[in-house]
């Protein structure tokens, strides 16, 4: 297996577990009960996915002949070097420092109120349902073996999102006016999903037309105009992130930081 | 003379609360309350298995999909709206079942059948 497939694997599990990481600051916190539920439902199922994709890193990673080993050297968590012993899934998740994260930029943008939160999600989901669509076909068995199970989880996260931003949108005009506010803030960072990146496996260009009708047809019900602008802020994929990053790693990683190698 | 009265769903009220005892009115800013009904895999009915708040039927059956099918419990979902079920009156409890006690002969198993009789 190529380098390739350990950075896009990286890549892939970023994004589920930064998401996860910020929808989870739902827990408790819902506007009503069965959203709370319904949010933090969807943080799990992403959390899940992340650990399918670490945890295949994780295996490639151990396979790898010294020269890959030393070729993704930068994506590797110092602080796991000095265990001297093979690199698991919690590592990848866990010890990596801010430039070494992958993860698209939208996830990690603050969960904010609930409009910003369930366009993110609708956002989001869009682009993982057309990519895991791709990906299940992919020549990397692993890879679309992950992608066919979490399309059905992605599916609902889809639906469940979608169908929050018509009701905001098409609701009271205090929520026109949140959703619209959310729309506003997050439009700029949806480009970067569609930019290819010279480690992924799929051709994330050929996506977009699938994803910008998508939303299209969600936001004519919700009454929003997909906005002109079409300057895109970049740089996750490429371990350049917003100031969000570091303070959710902090809390994030805390932990395993503090106690090295525990375990419960 | 009123024979009929419609009863709806709460209506009762919860005798043992303070305040309990008449019709439970929701505020304005309160979404329906909807009761679910699940079947599981291997069921052949709809079992109820609690209630919840939703504003239409489609978040209603999304909320029931989060809330009590996460351990697999079932594999198909109704909701209906609370004000829509209709309940009998505890206080009528006594002349509507307690007739039944003593009216055994109601049950198959009180009819002895003649030995000839080989497919019944």
């Amino acid at each position: 297996m190529s380098t390739k497939n350990f950075i896009y694997a990286l890549h892939l599990a970023d994004n589920a577990l930064i998401l996860a990481q910020r929808n989870a600051e739902w827990t408790g916190h819902g506007p009503v009960l069965e959203q709370d539920i319904a949010i933090t439902n969807i943080s799990l199922d992403l959390l899940g996915q992340g650990r399918n994709f670490y945890q295949y890193a994780a295996l490639l990673y151990n396979d790898f002949s010294d020269k890959q080993k030393e070729d993704v050297n930068q994506f590797i968590p110092r602080l796991w070097m000095e265990y001297h012993r093979e690199l698991q899934e919690d590592d990848l998740a866990f010890l990596r420092d801010e430039h070494q994260y992958l993860n698209l930029l939208i996830t990690e943008l603050p969960k904010g109120d609930w409009a910003k939160t369930v366009l993110r999600q609708f956002f989001f989901s869009a682009f993982q349902f057309y990519l895991y669509q791709q990906l299940q076909n992919n020549a990397d068995q692993q890879l679309a073996a992950i992608a066919a199970k979490s399309i059905k989880e992605v599916a609902y996260h889809l639906r469940w999102s979608a169908e929050w931003v018509i009701r905001l949108g098409d609701g009271t005009e205090e929520s026109n006016e949140r959703i619209k506010n959310a729309l506003a803030d997050q439009w700029m960072f949806t480009g970067e999903m569609f930019i290819p990146e010279e480690y992924e496996l799929v051709d994330v260009g050929a996506l977009k037309n699938s994803w910008t009708k998508k939303v299209d047809d969600v936001f004519s019900e919700a009454t929003l105009e997909l906005p002109k602008q079409t300057w895109m802020q970049t740089g996750g994929k490429q371990g350049k992130h917003t100031e969000n990053l570091g303070y959710l790693l902090a809390e994030m990683q805390y932990l395993q930081r503090a106690y090295p190698n525990a375990t419960w | 003379m009123i024979f009929f009265k419609k009863y709806l769903y709460g209506d009762y009220g919860d005798k043992e609360s303070p305040t309990g005892g008449g019709a439970i009115k929701s505020s304005a800013n309160e979404w329906p309350l909807w009761e679910i009904f699940i079947r599981s895999k291997q069921g052949l009915d709809h079992k109820h298995v609690g209630s919840l708040h939703a504003v239409d039927a489609q978040m209603a059956i999304e909320n029931a999909r989060d809330v009590y099918t996460r351990r697999q419990e079932g594999v198909s979902i109704w909701v209906v709206e609370s004000k829509y079920i209709h309940a009998s009156n505890p206080d009528e409890a006594e002349s509507f079942y307690e007739p039944a006690n003593d009216k055994v002969y109601r049950h198959p198993t009180f009819y002895d059948l003649p030995d000839e009789i080989k497919h019944m």
